[in-house]
């Protein structure tokens, strides 16, 4: 009934109280006092004289009785409180009959939720994504989930935007296979693309030489000299986690620099303030979120662009 | 002291009354042009890259928008008709006509910097409290100011009872002190930057009691210190009920002070501290009402008058609708109808039927009847308060109307679940769902800021025509007063 350890100490506990209740007190009190006489059908009559008094030239008051009905709503939301008080957590550490708590109603909503909806994805769980991606059943489920859950960063076609991937492309960042889908939506994923700095790119010419490189890889207009140069930037530290040729890397989540598909975008400048500042991707985790049911079927969804050529 | 010159007779400050007065007409053109704008930029996004520079932005206009209809629109209305009520219900000029000045330059000096300053993208986030702290510093001595020439005057006053309409005043200049001081609590780390005092939930609370009490007692309690003296004043009649003042009053100001919470349900902040804030929203009905009831009663045996007075018209409607607002309020702050009312237009439409139809209507009624006193002019043109009128009032029920469909909308779109357990509309489409209801706001909006326009050119053309009748800013001799 009471919830120990609330307070910091005892007195901000009957700081609470003691102004709740008396507040309410002094509400009774007031209109106790002031609304005795209150208007009735009698007193209806009885002509009001004004108090008295006259400020500024013709400024005066009448003292009419409070209105009953007025009155009797006063009443009534101070009944009301009271009654909540008694049910509800409100003074101090007493935690109210009803023992409702915000965390709580939280909790059994999730619960009825859980079991409500749970058994329409436990079904799936014992099939293959493969063979769900195929299922439009499954797929139309998938799809609800992706609506509700993805779409703020990956765009309701699941096509991106910059610095989220295109889900349709078929180009992948940390691989295509159901089961690697499945894990990024389970655990997430961190893009790491350290700045020029860390890369010991330490002039911004020697920058621009790799730019140009790049660029060269997927097959763009380039200044030859300059790329050359850039290459050897690029065989020095880029190729660790791009790769000799530049076709990145999925185990690290390193794009492919020679497909023209362009996570932050493929123009010169974009590419320089990609190698200039780096980059930090985020995919969050939603294992625990989501529970590993949906995520499965979500996954199958995602496979299912694979299956369209 | 200030002496009539013809009488020899000691006269009222009206001259701060006056400036004050005439910003109040300009903030409100600038404030609610802003605010049109922006609500253009929501109905046609493109608008907010139109010179491709990010000042005009709707993240830094917003704020321009709230601070200007505000501080300086509201906060001139309030300063011009304090400082004209105090000193007419008390008897006495202010107490010093410098430090008078210096509150009405120094609050002007405020609004020009947040105009600088927000479009710059200087802001602290908190919501109504995004100045940084050089500004906020400013705030304070300023309204530290306005405290000393209030209650000074009021303590020198002539009559023994303090009118009603300066309880309002009062509790709203002590209120907002403690609570601009008290929020914008920060650590300095540059000129234009600061952290708050507080950390997480706990800041977020401090922010909502600010939050919530900039609309407790600068745009409720400040108001209804307007309503006290316009209303009686206009329809010349007694106030209905002195009685009533004191329970409501008494009763407003306790509770709102608690009421904050009600913007974090279902949030990080404690239990308790959500029930409390929903409790006292919902004791808050019967003291807002008080108020209301007591200006429209006070009407009561003149009903005839809203027939042919438009500005007594323009003071009934603004009580009609703090009535409506302060019922959908406390319902609001219902846990489970908030459930469905947070984050969506609701909550802007909630405010804007408080701001357009009770703030603005309020003080333009108000102003209304003070410009031709203070100027000893006729009003230009009765014909166009009345189109003010009827454009104002068609402009807020466009409004609010608009905002309410796309509230309940936006909310009801937001829970939709599908037999699957997944949502049945992406977030996107529910902002495709209110590009209508954007429309209609912001042609709502431009019926409104149409009648201001109407009351700016009125008040322009009435203070530009010759004097016909001499000011009646004579102080009383004792004699006459009670």
């Amino acid at each position: 009934m009471f919830d120990a350890g609330l307070f910091t100490s005892q007195f901000w506990e009957w700081f609470i109280i003691t102004g709740t209740v008396g507040g309410i007190i002094g509400c009774f009190a007031l209109i106790l006092w002031l609304g005795a006489d209150s208007s009735s059908s009698k007193s209806k009559d009885k002509k009001v004289e004004t108090m008295g008094h006259v400020w500024d030239e013709n400024l005066e008051e009448y003292n009419n009785p409070l209105p009953r009905w007025w009155l009797n709503m006063f009443y009534i939301t101070l009944f009301i409180a009271i009654i909540y008080l008694i049910l509800y957590p409100g003074l101090g550490s007493f935690a109210g009959v009803l023992g409702w708590t915000e965390i709580k109603q939280y909790e059994q909503e999730m619960e009825a939720a859980e079991n409500r909806y749970g058994p329409i994805y436990a079904k799936y769980a014992k099939e293959p994504i493969a063979e769900l991606a195929t299922n439009p059943e499954a797929v139309r489920l998938g799809k609800s989930l992706f609506m509700t859950y993805c779409t703020v960063c990956h765009g309701s076609d699941a096509g991106g935007v910059p610095g989220y991937p295109n889900l349709r492309d078929h180009d992948w960042l940390y691989g295509g296979t159901p089961e690697a889908i499945k894990t990024t939506i389970m655990n997430g994923r961190k893009g790491n693309m350290p700045n020029a700095e860390t890369n010991n790119l330490n002039t911004e010419a020697d920058i621009d030489n790799v730019v140009e490189y790049v660029v060269s890889l997927s097959g763009k207009q380039h200044d030859q000299a300059a790329a050359v140069k850039g290459k050897e930037s690029f065989n020095k530290v880029c190729f660790v986690c791009h790769g000799n040729d530049g076709k990145g890397n999925q185990m690290l989540g390193a794009p492919n620099l020679t497909d023209d598909v362009w996570l932050y975008g493929g123009s010169k400048a974009t590419i320089k303030d990609t190698i200039a500042k780096g980059r930090l991707g985020n995919m969050p985790a939603h294992g625990e979120f989501l529970g590993t049911d949906k995520i499965h079927v979500l996954a199958s969804y995602i496979y299912s662009f694979s299956l369209k050529k | 002291m200030a002496e009539n010159f013809l009488t020899g007779q000691e006269t009222y400050n009206y001259k701060v009354v006056r400036q004050f007065a005439i910003m109040t007409i300009v903030w409100g053109v600038v404030g609610m042009t802003v605010g049109v704008y922006i609500a253009a930029e929501l109905t046609w996004p493109w608008l907010n890259n139109v010179l491709d520079v990010p000042y005009f932005t709707f993240s830094r206009l917003r704020p321009l928008h709230t601070n200007a209809v505000i501080f300086a629109f509201g906060g001139s209305a309030l300063f011009a008709t304090s400082y004209y009520v105090v000193q007419r219900t008390c008897h006495v000029r202010l107490i010093s006509d410098k430090l008078a000045a210096f509150t009405f330059w120094g609050w002007q000096l405020v609004i020009v910097l947040a105009a600088i300053t927000l479009p710059l993208g200087y802001t602290t986030t908190k919501e109504y409290a995004e100045l940084e702290w050089p500004i906020d510093l400013l705030i304070a001595v300023i309204w530290i100011s306005y405290a000393i020439v209030f209650f000074g005057t009021i303590v020198k006053r002539k009559i023994s009872h303090i009118y009603v309409a300066n309880w309002f005043y009062g509790a709203f200049i002590i209120t907002i002190a403690l609570l601009h001081i008290f929020n914008n609590m920060a650590v300095p780390v540059g000129m234009w930057k600061s952290y708050s005092a507080y950390a997480g939930v706990q800041d977020a609370m401090i922010q909502w009691w600010y939050g919530h009490n900039a609309v407790g007692f600068f745009l409720t309690a400040g108001f209804l210190g307007m309503m006290y003296y316009f209303v009686p004043k206009q329809a010349q009649r007694p106030v209905y009920s002195y009685r009533l003042s004191i329970v409501h009053f008494w009763a407003l100001i306790f509770t709102y002070i608690w009421a904050g919470p009600h913007h974090l349900h279902y949030t990080a902040l404690p239990d308790w501290t959500q029930t409390l804030g929903m409790v006292m929203s919902l004791i808050l009905l019967a003291p807002s009402w008080g108020g209301m009831i007591n200006g429209i009663m006070t009407l009561s045996g003149a009903w005839e008058k809203l027939r042919s007075d438009p500005i007594l018209r323009f003071l009934i409607v603004a009580i009609s609708f703090y009535g409506m607002s302060t019922f959908e309020g406390p319902m609001m702050a219902i846990k489970t109808v908030n459930a469905l009312s947070h984050y969506t237009d609701w909550t802007i439409g909630h405010v804007h039927s408080g701001a357009l139809g009770w703030v603005a209507m309020i003080s333009m009624g108000s102003m209304y009847y003070l410009i031709p006193r203070l100027f000893g002019r006729e009003l230009y043109s009765l014909k166009l308060v009345e189109l003010h009128f009827w454009t104002a009032t068609i402009g807020v029920v466009l409004y609010i109307t608009a905002m309410w469909v796309s509230g309940i909308m936006q909310g009801l779109m937001w829970r939709a679940v599908n037999p699957d357990g997944t949502l049945t509309y992406s977030f996107v489409e529910s902002v495709q769902a209110m590009h209508p209801y954007y429309l209609t706001r912001w042609l709502g909006g431009m019926f409104f800021l149409f009648g201001m326009l109407v009351m700016a050119y009125n008040v322009f053309r009435t203070v530009k025509s010759p004097k016909t009748f001499e000011i009646n800013d004579t102080i009383p001799t004792p004699a006459l007063a009670h």
